[in-house]
């Protein structure tokens, strides 16, 4: 199977996983907004997200592009370690033209999953996964509560602070990552590859900043 | 000298006497084929396109090469073009035009019908070229653009960018690469020939030295095909790569394959000038240069001696102080005179006090009028990357100052003699490429050695190799373990051991570096009879030094990068004792040889017609320390009058 | 004129592949500023024969630039300082006095070192005899003219076939890719209409065995681009992708 086999079928994994996971962070993205508005817009949202079958299918579906995603960049990591040998130059200089975050990719998308972790453990454990369990109390909230589970999230200043740090390393992530799944896919030349880093940096600052501007809106409603 | 030499001119008129040879020629069989074995040395031009069609044709091909793949291999270097008689730009070009500028600008020093049939095969490399992929350049439409070079009034010249010998090269190498793939040819990298193999006085075999083990292998073949360019190093310094040697020529001439011409070297005019005693190769600029620059000195001494001085640049002597020399002795040709004229004209100017850089050994290379004709960008984009080069290099923008350039040795026009089918005196010895003497005669012009490389690596030596084989094909291959194979790796190891055992005081290179000095004295652009026998007096001494003096550090196991320039620098030496023999001999100046007690009034060159109008072929006597005997084989032109070279109207 | 440097230098020695290498550390002095790099290393290369030492061993053939001999990784850059130059092309004048210079050999399990700087490339050519060729006999082909080629498409194919194959962009590369080497080299026989027969096929072929022979998986960190020292660009290698997509989607 090229897709496992070869080098350019193992990136394209990459890509395609990739990008469907920026359509997602795009669609949770606009779907946080709606909390800045109204909670019970937002509610109604996770509500309808609950523990539906299409719900559930579209979260199973989620996990294994995640998981796609980091399984195969850990595979990549390894043989490009192996790929590099067993000596390490003793000098390193970063060229210009190369971006800090495309050689970070690896410990990058690692802060990315364990901010995961937290806000899986924060929001979806509680929300979801209490719903599966029948248990719709699990977080002290009714499990369709979203807004009340932003509310409560973000009164912490440290996960406050944990969160901004995710969203940073969700945002270099990106910016490289973007435009890297589309040269991965050969939609690139060397007009197209200063568009898409443009369209890269745009686009992660636009998800990124729609994130963070509910986190601190939050906190902020908290301090108040 | 009573010895017949027979080159093997095919009968008939000159157009028709390589069509004639094909048609009559022997032929191998297919299945044949498979059961006879070559042996390619080299994979540049030559070597690799012969070894590709060879294999292709579905002979068994061995091919070597000390570089670590044959890509490396020094026709990469070249920069400016390759010639073909494609008439594409409807100026009048011909066949027999090419083939009349060739043999003219070889100072009618060519053998004639090597050279036809090279201007024959021209449009074929070129069409072969363009089918494997090679960018040349193009014009709008869509068609194959073409520049002017030295020694040519009409623009024949095909380029890929100032990068047409590496884009050549990958060509053949790519067609190399798909036989190898294919398991047609075998390839060894980082092996170097060090003895051919003679058996019942046929070649049938080489001992090569694996580079990267110290270990010496033997392999055995029908025929053995050389293609390992020229001797130019023997000068030390010369625009050629650093492992460029002529050991496997030497080898050659040392088993009795005579050597041709080997006076007979290139000077290129538009080389940076040297700069220092650490310098370890001279940087060609290309001869494409020459189409836009202007090359100069001033008219006055006191010019000169304060641009030697540094208190003045080029670019602050007026207009009507500068000496325009090759347009004001050249009119016709101006600037693109062939490069034995230009080279010798940098010389005179120089001799005479006019050089422009602290040496004294520069003259200018000029390209402000270019660029106030044409614009910087027109410029910059015709010759940036060299311009670039440059700048790197010398620390001066050939954009602002004119650039310093003076005459390096380049190429070799000499090489192994052979016959027209390319084979040595050797029977199954054939010799290809820069490697053999036959086609450039005592000149060779801009943009022809990559289509020579080509023209035998394609399209002659895959014919004419066959009518040797055809007798072969019942001979079985050969074991190595015969007598013949261990004497000559033995009489290799001996050499090895002799050299190791040595542990003197000098480097390889620093003996190098005399053996350069008293070629370029002596032995150089400008040559006298006093001079040549100083000059081989000196080289004695050298031989002297380098069997006693020198050292190499570490042991004959492994690699040892120092014992292997020692086998050549002792080639280098015996070489450079046989260009000194050949220009004494030579009481005429010709092309690249230039004897100062031979020329006109004018300082032009002055051929003897009456004693000289033959190619010289040394026959080596069994000792470095015995004279080379002279054999003759005359020239006979029946197609061209041969007449003065003329490049004045 | 230029000025004289003095400065030291470090320089990877290691006896064979599987030896353990070291650095050996010298102090150079008053070299002009006009001396090429390699040049230097002559010069070093002279003074440790002359105490009887064996010579630092390195690449090196035309000393030009054109012919990807050379492979040094000086300072942190695969050919030293420079952009768009070789090592052999680098000349001391870059340098200061005092500096300290760093040679190592490339780094990569597709080239072996073989001694000390010297680096086994061979795995270039295996690509290169997968399918980096037009298969076309000798003899066989049309009149040159007779295959019109845009001048743009000529420029890019030239522009990708400027590739030196001195491996450059593997030893920049942090993944040890050779993705700018192969994705040259389809770039230039894929682009012209001569190589579009194959074009697929050789995308297949010359990436297999790219794969086959160790190299890693390229994350476009766009260093071989940066270090290349004839700036082929990495679009290059979205075409390679693209081809490559494009032949196994047909499969």
């Amino acid at each position: 199977m090229w897709l496992s086999n070869s080098s350019i079928g193992r990136k394209v994994v990459m890509s395609v996983t990739g990008v469907a996971l920026v359509l997602f962070l795009t669609f949770h993205m606009a779907m946080n907004l709606v909390a800045l508005f109204s909670g019970e817009a937002y509610n109604a949202v996770c509500e309808f997200l609950g523990a539906n079958w299409y719900a559930l299918v579209a979260t199973v579906g989620l996990a294994a592009l995640f998981v796609i995603h980091i399984l195969y960049a850990f595979w990549l990591t390894i043989q490009n370690r192996a790929a590099r040998g067993n000596e390490r130059y003793a000098v390193n200089a970063r060229p210009k033209n190369v971006e800090w975050a495309s050689q970070n990719m690896l410990a990058l998308g690692l802060i990315v999953v364990l901010g995961l972790g937290l806000h899986l453990a924060n929001f979806w454990y509680k929300m979801q996964f209490a719903e599966i369990v029948g248990n719709p109390m699990m977080g002290g909230l009714h499990a369709a509560d979203g807004y009340g589970y932003i509310m409560q999230t973000f009164s912490n200043p440290v996960l406050f602070v944990l969160y901004l740090v995710w969203l940073a390393a969700l945002w270099f992530h990106l910016t490289h990552g973007f435009w890297s799944a589309m040269q991965t896919l050969g939609w690139n030349n060397t007009i197209w590859i200063n568009r898409w880093k443009c369209i890269s940096n745009i686009y992660s600052t636009v998800i990124v900043l729609g994130f963070a501007l509910v986190a601190i809106v939050f906190f902020c409603k908290n301090l108040c | 000298m009573t010895k017949i030499i027979d080159s093997k001119i095919p009968e008939g008129p000159i157009a028709e006497k390589w069509t004639n040879y094909k048609a009559h020629q022997k032929l191998v069989n297919p299945a044949n084929k498979r059961r006879l074995d070559i042996i390619v040395v080299g994979t540049g031009l030559a070597g690799a396109s012969a070894a590709a069609s060879l294999g292709e044709m579905g002979f068994r091909v061995f091919n070597f090469c000390i570089q670590d793949s044959p890509r490396r291999a020094h026709s990469i270097a070249a920069q400016g073009g390759i010639n073909a008689a494609k008439n594409y730009q409807n100026d009048g070009d011909s066949v027999y035009r090419l083939f009349y500028d060739t043999v003219k600008g070889g100072d009618y020093r060519a053998r004639e019908a090597n050279v036809y049939r090279l201007a024959e095969v021209s449009n074929n490399i070129i069409d072969q070229c363009v089918a494997q992929g090679v960018p040349f350049a193009r014009e709008y439409g869509g068609t194959l653009a073409n520049r002017s070079f030295g020694g040519a009034q009409v623009s024949r010249t095909f380029y890929a960018k100032g990068q047409t010998g590496q884009q050549l090269l990958l060509g053949a190498y790519s067609a190399l690469s798909r036989q190898v793939g294919a398991g047609t040819v075998k390839l060894y990298t980082r092996y170097e020939m060090e003895d051919i193999v003679i058996i019942d006085g046929r070649a049938r075999g080489i001992i090569a030295k694996n580079l990267v083990t110290g270990k010496l292998e033997r392999f055995a073949a029908h025929a053995v095909v050389i293609a390992t360019g020229g001797y130019g190093n023997t000068y030390f310094l010369s625009t050629n790569a650093m492992a460029c040697n002529c050991s496997a020529a030497m080898a050659c001439y040392r088993k009795g394959a005579w050597f041709a011409n080997p006076a007979y070297v290139q000077i290129h005019p538009t080389c940076i000038p040297v700069h220092g005693d650490k310098q370890s190769k001279l940087t060609l600029m290309s001869e494409s240069l020459r189409n836009d620059g202007r090359i100069w000195v001033p008219k006055k001494l006191e010019d000169a001696k304060a641009l030697q001085a540094g208190t003045k640049q080029g670019r602050d002597i007026p207009e009507e102080d500068r000496d325009y020399y090759l347009e004001r002795r050249y009119p016709a040709f101006g600037n693109l005179v062939p490069r034995d004229v230009a080279s010798r004209a940098a010389k005179e100017r120089c001799d005479k006090g006019y050089g422009v850089n602290n040496t004294g050994l520069a003259v200018f290379l000029d390209f402000s009028e270019a660029i106030s004709r044409l614009g910087k960008d027109v410029v910059a984009q015709r010759y940036g990357n060299l311009f670039d080069m440059y700048e790197e290099i010398t620390d001066v923008s050939p954009y602002e100052n004119p650039m310093m350039i003076y005459p390096a040795i380049h190429y070799t026009m000499g090489g192994i003699w052979v016959d027209y089918e390319l084979q040595t005196s050797i029977k199954g010895l054939f010799a290809i490429g820069e490697c053999n003497f036959s086609d450039h005669g005592a000149n060779r012009l801009g943009a022809s050695a990559l289509m020579q490389g080509l023209a035998d690596g394609y399209f002659v030596l895959p014919y004419t190799i066959q009518n040797y084989l055809a007798d072969q094909i019942t001979v079985p291959r050969f074991s190595t373990d015969l007598p013949e194979f261990a004497e000559a790796e033995k009489a290799v190891q001996d050499k090895i051991d002799h050299l190791m055992n040595i542990k003197g005081k000098k480097s390889v290179d620093s003996i190098h570096k005399e053996l350069g000095r008293v070629m370029w004295e002596y032995v150089g652009m400008g040559r006298t009879e006093e001079g040549l026998k100083t000059g081989l007096a000196k080289l004695k001494d050298i031989r002297k030094e380098f069997e006693t003096e020198l050292f190499i550090p570490g042991s004959k196991e492994g690699m040892n990068v120092e014992l292997d320039k020692a086998i050549r620098l002792n080639d280098f030496i015996t070489m450079g004792e046989l260009i000194a023999y050949d220009a004494l001999n030579r009481n005429e100046s010709c092309g690249g040889h230039f004897r100062e007690e031979y020329q006109t009034e004018e300082g032009e060159a002055k051929r003897d017609d009456e004693n000289y109008f033959y190619v010289a072929c040394w026959e080596y006597q069994g000792s470095d320390d015995k004279a080379p005997v002279l054999y003759k084989e005359p020239l006979v032109y029946e197609a061209i009058k041969v007449q003065t070279r003329n490049y004045k109207s | 004129m230029d000025k004289n440097i003095s400065f030291t230098l470090k320089v990877w020695r290691q006896n064979g592949p599987k030896e353990k290498g070291h650095f050996d550390t010298f102090q150079m002095e008053d070299i002009p500023g006009d001396t090429s790099f390699l040049e230097m290393l002559d010069i070093l290369n002279e003074q440790l024969i002359e105490a009887g030492k064996e010579p630092v061993v390195f690449d090196h053939d035309c000393r030009e630039g054109i012919c990807g001999m050379c492979s040094l990784y000086i300072n942190g850059h695969p050919h030293g300082p420079a952009t768009g130059a070789t090592t052999c092309q680098i000349y001391m004048r870059r340098f200061n006095d005092g500096d300290v210079i760093t040679v190592e050999p490339w780094r990569s399990a597709g080239f072996p070192v073989i001694k000390d700087l010297m680096v086994d490339r061979s795995a270039y050519d295996k690509i290169m005899q997968a399918g980096g060729f037009i298969s076309v006999g000798t003899g066989a082909p049309q009149d040159a003219n007779a295959i019109l080629i845009p001048k743009p498409i000529a420029d890019e194919a030239m522009d990708a076939a400027s590739c030196i194959g001195c491996g450059a962009c593997v030893a920049a590369c942090k993944n040890g890719s050779a993705m700018l080497f192969v994705s040259a080299k389809v770039s230039q026989l894929n682009l012209l209409p001569q190589g579009k027969p194959e074009a697929l096929r050789r995308a297949k072929a010359m990436l297999a065995k790219m794969d086959e022979l160790g190299f890693g998986n390229c994350t476009n960190t766009r260093a071989c681009e940066a270090e290349c020292p004839k700036c082929v660009s990495i679009s290059n290698i979205a075409r390679l992708n693209r081809d490559f997509i494009k032949a196994k989607l047909k499969d």
